[in-house]
């Protein structure tokens, strides 16, 4: 008897996922339907074969609606980029084979559509599941998912619900559909915890941009788990606790405190300037691809724009961006991050990114071919309408435009020739437009780096492109894993670019940013402020962070870390030194880097 | 008019996700009937579902075949898809 009391007492199971969402949730489970709707079968009569065929019409119709919807709210919540997913959901209900196959099976079968429809659904799915391809594999879920809503619009089921959930309830569900994902609101789900799916499916892709913590890929969670469970989903490490002891609990909910202060204060960081406490002020900007990402930036308590990546307009598209498309875009930001600034990066084409439309022949070593400023100057017609565009925009707001891949004195001079033409065209077409606007080169190449003293006469601003200029002087390919190890943001030859271009630039009198990922490296804001860098710009959920620690030094402390930093021999000994530089300075943030 | 041209996938994913869903897009634009075929595999291509199921790989063989009035312009747009390897999501 003894025995079965302690069976009673719930075991901890502790499970491990893949991290999909970042956070710490403690709550009671919401186990999920998984539950089939299994359509009752019933034989049809000839005559009932043409009203089963509209009830299919008007459950597809239904559909759309519905599908049509969702898409415009998530479009609006979360982006475009999410709400395309139903796109292509869209595209499986309008698709003429399906349709075609289901009508002539109920001609055949005589039974009613919802036992017609599934079989054939049931078909399609069967096949694809099996197929070889993850990618491949990945669609059955877009299927599978507006095949439920059809069947549930024919069958007349209830939409799955959140009916029913706890206050700060944990998803358990095998796999969570777009629409599924799409009906949780912030407060009632406070984390998603799934058997299937990889750190870039859908589950994941919406659970960080609900900022909500999710784990996926655990397998078995749903076996393992029953409905009022009390579980501990840690999306930072993707681990999921279920049933937890009073030990990890304890520890748990301790980690959770920490965290949430740390996040508070970061909120609290977004109105104050970032300045140090001897009051040398810095920009921290954000980098956007679409104009929907000054939301977050705004959010983050970025002080503009540093970089605003213009590719995305070429991207999955089979006919070149119009100047009046780019020209709204461009508006757009520029009057929602007013009185900020925004830094519009030309076309910045090449390498890695070329889009068929532009039809450019293979190269043998494409990071050192025809890209970027270099594509841009072969085609002056693409490039001049992006200039048009920028300019017209300019009259609406603080835009700087700025050429990427400079290497040399030529080319930037090339490049203003093009700019002063389009000024001359605009002006005679009496076009508004800012005829000062800020013109800037991107450092990213080493002989940018090194004549920066010239090119400093000619620009208005510099932005040091880390990746690239990585890349080249270290000569390592960054998308190579075998060598990823030399891949060194603190290799002193980098290091010492990096000051040399913000000297050179200062003699100058002009600012000088960083926009590359090495900005929003934590452990090395502190060396990056040293140097006299005039303004970071970073992924904006960096920006808090940056501003935290930019705010709790003082430029001389700085100066002294970056002067030291230069007299290391190798890019281990300049980490090593950072982090515990920061650890010292802002304990608490550095714990978050020590995970 | 029959227009059949046999063409190597290029696309680095194959010829599913985004490239079907493009090939189906354009492939509605046309007046032809649009057929393609791999191996002893024949489906509608202008049916999303239809060529999902064909599972092409990169690399696999597959015959585009248009009947129509425009089946040579169809046929030129719709190989280009097949040819094409961009990826744009690695942006």
């Amino acid at each position: 008897m003894a025995d079965n009391k302690k069976s009673s007492k719930k075991k901890q199971i502790q499970l491990k996922g893949i991290p999909a969402a970042p956070g710490i949730a403690i709550g009671k489970a919401h186990v999920f339907g998984t539950e089939d709707m299994i359509p009752q079968e019933r034989k049809i009569s000839e005559s009932e074969v043409s009203g089963e065929i509209d009830r299919f019409k008007r459950a597809l119709a239904e559909t759309r609606k519905e599908v049509l919807a969702i898409e415009r709210r998530i479009s609006k919540e979360m982006g475009v980029e999410h709400g395309s997913i139903f796109r292509a959901h869209l595209l499986v209900l309008e698709d003429s084979v399906l349709v075609q196959e289901v009508i002539s099976r109920l001609k055949k079968r005589k039974k009613n559509i919802e036992t017609i429809f599934a079989e054939v659904l049931n078909k399609y799915i069967s096949v694809l599941s099996s197929a070889k391809d993850e990618y491949l594999r990945d669609r059955v879920s877009d299927i599978t998912d507006v095949g439920k809503r059809i069947l549930r619009n024919l069958i007349g089921a209830e939409e799955r619900s959140m009916e029913g959930l706890h206050d700060k309830s944990i998803i358990i569900s095998y796999d969570l559909s777009p629409s599924d994902t799409a009906m949780m609101h912030k407060g009632r789900v406070i984390g998603f915890a799934t058997d299937i799916g990889g750190r870039t499916s859908h589950t994941a892709i919406m659970a960080k941009s609900l900022e909500i913590p999710a784990v996926v890929g655990l397998e078995s969670i749903t076996d393992v788990v029953k409905n009022g469970d009390q579980v501990i989903l840690d999306g930072t490490h993707g681990v999921v606790i279920v049933n937890p002891t009073k030990r990890f609990l304890d520890k748990y909910h301790k980690e959770k405190k920490k965290l949430e202060n740390l996040e508070k204060e970061l909120v609290e960081l977004k109105t104050l300037p970032s300045e140090t406490t001897d009051n040398k002020k810095v920009t921290v900007a954000g980098n956007i691809e679409l104009p929907e990402d000054v939301a977050s930036v705004i959010s983050h308590g970025a002080e503009g724009i540093g970089l605003y990546r213009t590719e995305y307009f070429y991207m999955n598209r089979r006919d070149l961006p119009s100047e009046e498309e780019q020209f709204n875009a461009y508006k757009s930001v520029a009057l929602r991050i007013k009185p900020h600034c925004v830094v519009i990066r030309t076309l910045d084409l090449g390498g890695d990114k070329f889009l068929s439309q532009l039809e450019v022949p293979r190269e043998m070593n494409p990071f050192l071919g025809w890209r970027a400023i270099r594509f841009c100057l072969a085609r002056p017609d693409i490039f001049k309408a992006q200039l048009r565009a920028i300019l017209r925009a300019s009259a609406f707001g603080n835009l700087k435009l700025m050429y990427p891949m400079i290497s040399g004195v030529g080319e930037l001079r090339q490049a203003n020739m093009l700019l002063s033409e389009v000024k001359e065209d605009l002006r005679k077409e009496k076009v508004k437009f800012n005829k000062d606007i800020p013109v800037g080169a991107m450092i990213e190449v080493p002989s940018a780096a090194i004549t920066s003293d010239v090119l400093a006469k000619e620009v208005d601003f510099f932005s040091i492109g880390t990746n690239d200029l990585i890349q080249y002087s270290l000569a390592v390919d960054r998308v190579n894993e075998k060598i990823a190890y030399l891949y060194e943001p603190t290799h002193p030859a980098v290091l010492n670019l990096i000051k040399q271009v913000i000297d050179n630039g200062h003699s100058e009198n002009i600012p000088v940013a960083l926009c590359g990922e090495m900005a929003g490296d934590i452990s090395l804001t502190m060396i990056l402020l040293g140097l006299g860098l005039d303004e970071f710009s970073t992924s904006p959920i960096a920006v808090p962070e940056i501003k935290k620690i930019v705010r709790s030094i003082s430029y001389d402390q700085a100066k002294e870390i970056a002067e030291k930093a230069l007299t290391f021999s190798t890019g281990k000994e300049v980490q090593d030194f950072a982090r515990k530089r920061l650890l010292e300075i802002v304990p608490d943030i550095a714990i978050e880097l020590s995970e | 008019m029959e227009i059949r041209k046999e063409i190597v996938v290029k696309n680095k994913t194959g010829l599913h996700a985004r490239p079907a869903a493009l090939f189906v897009q354009i492939a509605n634009k046309y007046q032809s009937d649009i057929t393609i075929i791999k191996d002893d595999q024949e489906v509608n291509g202008k049916s999303i579902m239809g060529i999902l199921m064909l599972a092409a790989e990169k690399g696999s063989k597959v015959t585009i075949v248009a009947n129509g009035e425009d089946a040579e312009h169809a046929v030129k747009e719709l190989e280009e898809i097949l040819l094409n390897d961009m990826e744009p999501e690695k942006f």
